[in-house]
């Protein structure tokens, strides 16, 4: 049995990305294989988990995730190999600081080394990037600029929308898919979802039909 | 009209009125914006001197606004000065102020625009909803809004203002604790999923039961004179609450509309004998018929609306309609669809219109509910049972412009 861990909604759920989660674990379900899907509240302790969920959130409720998660034994279960999905606010958590309330700076887990500091205005808008020859689609609402040391691997290239800078889009490591993409992300894109979802199984998955097929490609029609 | 007090007010409001004529005669608009902002380039404080010497009470919140809106216009009685086309930023206002010159002023406020509307009209009253997300492309953070409600009520500190506010609702104290006169009412509030982190302190609130706190302090207010329970009590006196409407949030919008009413003076009794008597406000709860159906629209624009709206629902397994657009009025972000319990209408058939019915699809096949998209409207079998129809913003205006009454 795996996994999927979804991490203080309550603080970091403010544009649906409690879908991601639902996505995940049902498109696991369908093809038979045992997942659980689990939540992590504000007073909950971390648990052990193949796959952990981060989403959006807003500046107060972003700063105590992140000194929750800072805490909590999430950043050595990372460390060790726990996969991660980070969106927006959880993006820049994961990272060596994110700016919260004007430009205050906040340091955060440390886990990659990406910076965020606030934009000079507010990302709102669709956002598509191209991720490996694959479309990515969704919804990006931000005020950070986020910059890739040296060595860190962009998510994508933008193909319209802001993400990171207005050229690339989130970051990725061997363990950690990172966007300003909600969507939510892994809903509006099932192959993007699949590949996480082989990721963390470790497995290859056989082909799926479902409703998302058609809205992925009416969202790329528009988009593109 | 009002009572413009200089030249220059007079010339605007002669041009709102000019130009909402000619916008309403050529079909170009409703002809209520138009106008007032063609009057308020005129005279900026055209707001101000139009509202100056009357009795306004004001409305705002995330849901809720334009049906409280009404309960108040109906429960002063007599003739009241209203914007009831829910054009409820300051054009709007000025339209309504210059149509109509009624002493009473009942006014719905959008939530980003509450500061500047109290200023311009110094209300007697303003009602106080609630806040939760809602076109989050546009607001941003419903968190924002209730600092900068704080801060407007800080800036018009002043006994002339009572404050009838919702005291169950986290965000909506938070930004009320400032004022200096309040009315609390205690009205059950289901959505929390938007106050479970301290508007002060960010830790966790706790709620139990029908009261909620954080360990910083910050509490539900314990001076609350209006409650709603099975019965109404307002000032400690029983008010015979018995709506034409369903749901148990009217029932809370009625109790701050009346709470409201009860402190400009207006007899209690008579007021809560005229909101029993509403059926339906702009279209909402209407029944209407198309293409053979009958349907009953509910508009739905947020998750907690939604959530709202879904209980009201017969558990009878029968089809549910759902329609979705992603228009400006409604935010071009659909992304909360998964912060809507749809799982509720598992057992029932849903039918998705809208432009963004891919959307509620998807939403709805991951959820497990049964859903068929609607691409072409003839190929929806005809019921002959009443149909619910929830729809958001546009969306619910495209069905209430196709369908008859």
């Amino acid at each position: 049995m795996r996994t999927i861990c979804v991490l203080y909604p309550e603080l970091l759920g403010t544009y649906g990305d409690g879908g991601n989660g639902l996505a995940v674990f049902e498109r696991a379900r369908r093809r038979g294989v045992d997942v659980e899907l689990v939540t992590v509240g504000l007073n909950d302790e971390v648990p052990d988990a193949s796959l952990y969920l981060l989403g959006g959130g807003e500046d107060g409720p972003q700063r105590l995730a992140a000194d929750l998660l800072r805490t909590s034994s999430f950043a050595s279960r990372v460390r060790d190999g726990a996969n991660v999905l980070a969106v927006c606010a959880g993006l820049q958590i994961l990272g060596i600081s994110f700016c919260v309330e004007g430009d205050d700076e906040y340091e955060g887990l440390g886990l990659v080394d990406v910076v965020t500091s606030r934009g000079e205005r507010r990302s709102v808008g669709e956002l598509a990037t191209r991720v490996d020859g694959q479309l990515l689609v969704g919804f990006e609402n931000h005020g950070g600029r986020t910059t890739l040391g040296g060595g860190v691997m962009a998510l994508g290239t933008v193909v319209k929308g802001r993400g990171n800078d207005a050229k690339l889009d989130g970051y990725r490591t061997k363990n950690i898919w990172a966007t300003y993409a909600h969507g939510p992300v892994l809903a509006m894109n099932p192959w993007f979802c699949d590949e996480i979802l082989s990721a963390v199984t470790d497995t290859e998955l056989e082909a799926l039909t479902s409703a998302a097929d058609l809205l992925y490609q009416e969202r790329c029609r528009v988009l593109s | 009209m009002g009572n413009p007090a200089t030249w220059r007010d007079h010339l605007a409001a002669a041009a709102v009125r000019n130009v909402n004529r000619a916008s309403r005669v050529t079909g170009r608009g409703s002809g209520t914006v138009v106008g007032g902002r063609v009057g308020m380039k005129i005279a900026p404080d055209l707001v101000s001197s139009l509202a100056r010497g009357r009795t306004v009470i004001l409305v705002s919140g995330t849901n809720g606004k334009t049906t409280t809106t009404s309960m108040v216009v109906a429960g002063w009685g007599g003739e009241v000065t209203t914007n009831e086309t829910g054009a409820n930023m300051p054009a709007g206002h000025a339209a309504a102020l210059v149509e109509s010159d009624h002493e009473h002023v009942a006014l719905e406020v959008d939530e980003g625009w509450l500061a500047n509307t109290l200023t311009s009209t110094r209300p007697h009253v303003v009602v106080l909803l609630n806040l939760s997300r809602d076109q989050l492309d546009r607001a941003n953070e419903v968190r924002h809004l209730a600092e900068r409600w704080r801060k407007a009520l800080e800036t018009h500190n002043d006994d002339a203002l009572i404050v009838v506010a919702n005291a169950n609702d986290p965000l909506v104290v938070y930004a009320v604790e400032v004022a200096a006169r309040t009315v609390w009412c205690d009205v059950p509030t289901t959505w929390i999923a938007d106050a479970l982190s301290c508007p002060k302190c960010t830790l966790a609130i706790s709620h139990v039961g029908n009261s909620w706190h954080c360990t910083c302090g910050f509490a539900k207010p314990v001076n609350v004179t209006s409650v709603l329970g099975d019965e109404l009590v307002i000032d400690g006196v029983t008010v015979p609450l018995e709506l034409s409407m369903p749901g148990e949030f009217n029932r809370s919008n009625a109790t701050m509309a009346l709470s409201a009413l009860h402190s400009v003076g207006v007899d209690l009794e008579q007021a809560v004998r005229r909101v029993n008597a509403i059926h339906s406000v702009v279209g909402r709860f209407s029944v209407r018929r198309w293409h053979g159906h009958v349907l009953r629209l509910l508009l739905a624009k947020n998750p907690s609306g939604f959530a709202v709206m879904l209980a009201t629902l017969p558990e009878d397994g029968s089809d549910v309609w759902v329609a979705i657009n992603a228009r400006v009025a409604d935010g071009h972000d659909p992304s909360w669809l998964y912060d809507v319990p749809f799982e509720m209408l598992r057992g029932h058939r849903v039918y998705c219109f809208g432009d963004r019915r891919l959307d509620l699809a998807t939403r709805l096949d991951y959820g497990r509910v049964d859903y068929i998209v609607v691409d072409n409207d003839d190929l929806v079998p005809t019921s002959k049972e009443t149909v619910s129809l929830l729809a958001n913003y546009t969306a619910f205006h495209d069905w209430l412009t196709r369908s008859e009454a």
